[in-house]
């Protein structure tokens, strides 16, 4: 049952999809607060669909998702975009939106959640200097190169001072140098205070992290690993 | 920040937003722009036509009019009586004497091309003609109890015979009737016609700005999962519909300048005493407002109605 010192907690949740494939079954786990959790496997594990799962992109078939004691899919429209504010995301296509600027980018996230202008103006060019981007300001998503982008996209899920980081795939489309760096960004966040759940199959990344690993094949949870290998 | 301040920031941003996407997705708008013209072109035609059917119907009733004509040997002394009394009657407007010799050389100038007429009119030797009163109405509608009084044998001369040989009114009114009539279907089906092609134009204004919508729904999803509100992620595409409308609407009440100035001379010849242009510009500030009124909404409507699928993630 859940676990009050728990941040998220996966109860016994299943995903089936109208074609009857089973992209997740039974799957429970929790997450502590300040924690670093990798979630690795082969593609088609499942670890998107239970990220999405998780921000309530899409609803469980069976079973619940908890963040602080309040079940995801039962938020009302207020609490969801509320609830959403909590989090930043971070995913493999970067998903900026293409007709604003680096600044607008961010700014848009704080704008989103009622933030002033005095706030916006003091804080988006703090968080793009913890990217290292203070020069790509006014560039358009277009302008940038992968690694760039990527990093563009984790200050803006950094500048609301989220509680988790969802990363879904962040390096999946990066080059090694990149690689690294958005890894080291992501630890520094962790060292910060924030959660971060990290999804990947890039054993490289696991290894040298030396934090928990979650492991899944075909919608199961197969190891949990305190301080884990990309294999035991 | 209090409520109502965080709502005029919201705003502001929302509406800046609308401008700079408008501005920074330059090709999109311009196409939008332009179907949306198309559509309140069609618009503006409904009030154009309506007003050259309107002119032309009025126009006609104009050409209605009364002509008695008296037998050749009637005395001038009767018929002057009879348009006096006729000037008594509170439906008659204007009444016109025309002599033997006048109508006679009115006859000579319609038939100036046609010799044999002349011709049969020498041989005769004497005037076959007589003198014509000519009577209009103050209303169309008031003709049918002028010619009453005609035919009730009030105008009877002094002797006690009738002086009239023909009233007309009675063989012109079925042909001005059929004519109202056309000119009245003409009207009803260019206006449901106009109508027919304003909701086309509608519809492919509002599919041109659903495109553009459906080209950001990847967009509106980042939107709502950085934890955007449903009112803060439509705003801006309300507002860029909204520019669609007002930047459509100011430019087709532009394009419409040069073509009604171009267009009077023919509606000048064709309608008499109808003028396109100064009609337009006579009418402009109503003209003005159903266009930029229409566009504002068909922009706006279509924006809230397309979005509202992409909101449900």
């Amino acid at each position: 049952m859940l676990k009050y010192l728990d941040m998220i907690f996966f109860d016994r949740v299943s995903k089936v999809y109208p074609d009857e494939s089973v992209a997740l079954e039974n799957v429970t786990f929790s997450i502590e607060p300040k924690e670093f959790v990798s979630i690795v496997g082969p593609s088609g594990a499942g670890k998107t669909t239970l990220l999405k799962l998780f921000l309530a992109e899409e609803k469980p078939s069976t079973g619940a998702v908890f963040y602080e004691e309040s079940d995801v899919h039962a938020l009302g429209k207020k609490e969801m975009n509320e609830f959403r504010r909590k989090v930043g995301m971070v995913f493999q296509d970067f998903r900026l939106l293409p007709n604003k600027t680096v600044y607008e980018n961010i700014a848009f996230t704080m704008e989103a959640a009622g933030r002033s202008d005095e706030e916006i103006e003091q804080d988006v060019p703090h968080v793009l200097d913890l990217v290292d981007l203070s020069n790509k300001v006014w560039n358009f998503p277009r302008e940038l190169s992968g690694g760039e982008a990527q990093r563009v996209a984790i200050a803006r899920a950094l500048v609301n001072e989220p509680d988790v980081i969802i990363a879904d795939e962040p390096t999946g489309n990066l080059d090694p140098v990149n690689t690294y760096d958005v890894v080291q960004i992501l630890k520094k966040i962790n060292d910060l205070g924030t959660t971060v759940i990290l999804t990947t199959h890039n054993k490289g990344i696991i290894d040298s992290l030396g934090k928990r690993v979650i492991a899944m094949d075909r919608g199961r949870v197969i190891r949990d690993d305190r301080s884990g290998k990309y294999f035991a | 920040m209090s409520t109502k301040e965080m709502f005029l920031t919201k705003l502001k941003r929302v509406i800046r937003t609308g401008f700079f996407n408008f501005w920074r997705n330059g090709t999109v708008s311009l196409a939008s722009v332009l179907v949306m013209m198309v559509t309140l072109s069609v618009i503006g035609l409904i009030s154009f036509s309506g007003a050259i059917l309107d002119t032309s119907l009025v126009e006609l009733k104009n050409k209605i009019d009364i002509n008695v004509t008296f037998v050749p040997g009637a005395a001038e002394a009767d018929i002057l009586n009879i348009k006096q009394r006729l000037e008594s009657l509170p439906e008659v407007f204007l009444v016109t004497y025309a002599t033997r010799e006048e109508t006679l050389a009115a006859f000579k100038e319609r038939h100036a091309n046609d010799p044999s007429i002349l011709a049969a009119l020498d041989e005769l030797g004497e005037n076959p003609l007589g003198a014509v009163l000519n009577i209009k109405a103050r209303d169309p509608s008031q003709y049918a109890s002028v010619a009453e009084f005609l035919e009730s044998g009030n105008t009877l001369s002094s002797g006690g015979i009738t002086i009239i040989d023909r009233i007309n009114y009675f063989q012109n009114k079925t042909a001005i009737d059929k004519l109202s009539a056309l000119i009245n279907a003409a009207d009803r089906l260019g206006f449901a016609l106009t109508v027919f092609l304003a909701v086309i134009s509608m519809i492919i204004a509002f599919n041109t700005i659903r495109l553009t919508i459906y080209i950001a729904k990847d967009e509106i999803s980042v939107m709502r999962l950085v934890g955007a509100s449903t009112a803060y992620i439509q705003g801006p595409f309300v507002v860029v519909g909204v520019i669609y409308g007002v930047v459509a609407g100011v430019l087709t009440l532009l394009l419409f300048l040069p073509i009604t100035y171009w267009l009077s001379k023919v509606t000048e010849n064709f309608l008499i005493g109808f003028n396109i242009f100064s009609y337009y510009l006579h009418n402009f500030l109503e003209i003005a407002f159903t266009i930029i009124l229409s566009g504002v909404l068909i922009g706006a409507l279509s924006s809230i109605l397309a979005i509202r699928k992409y909101l449900k993630v």
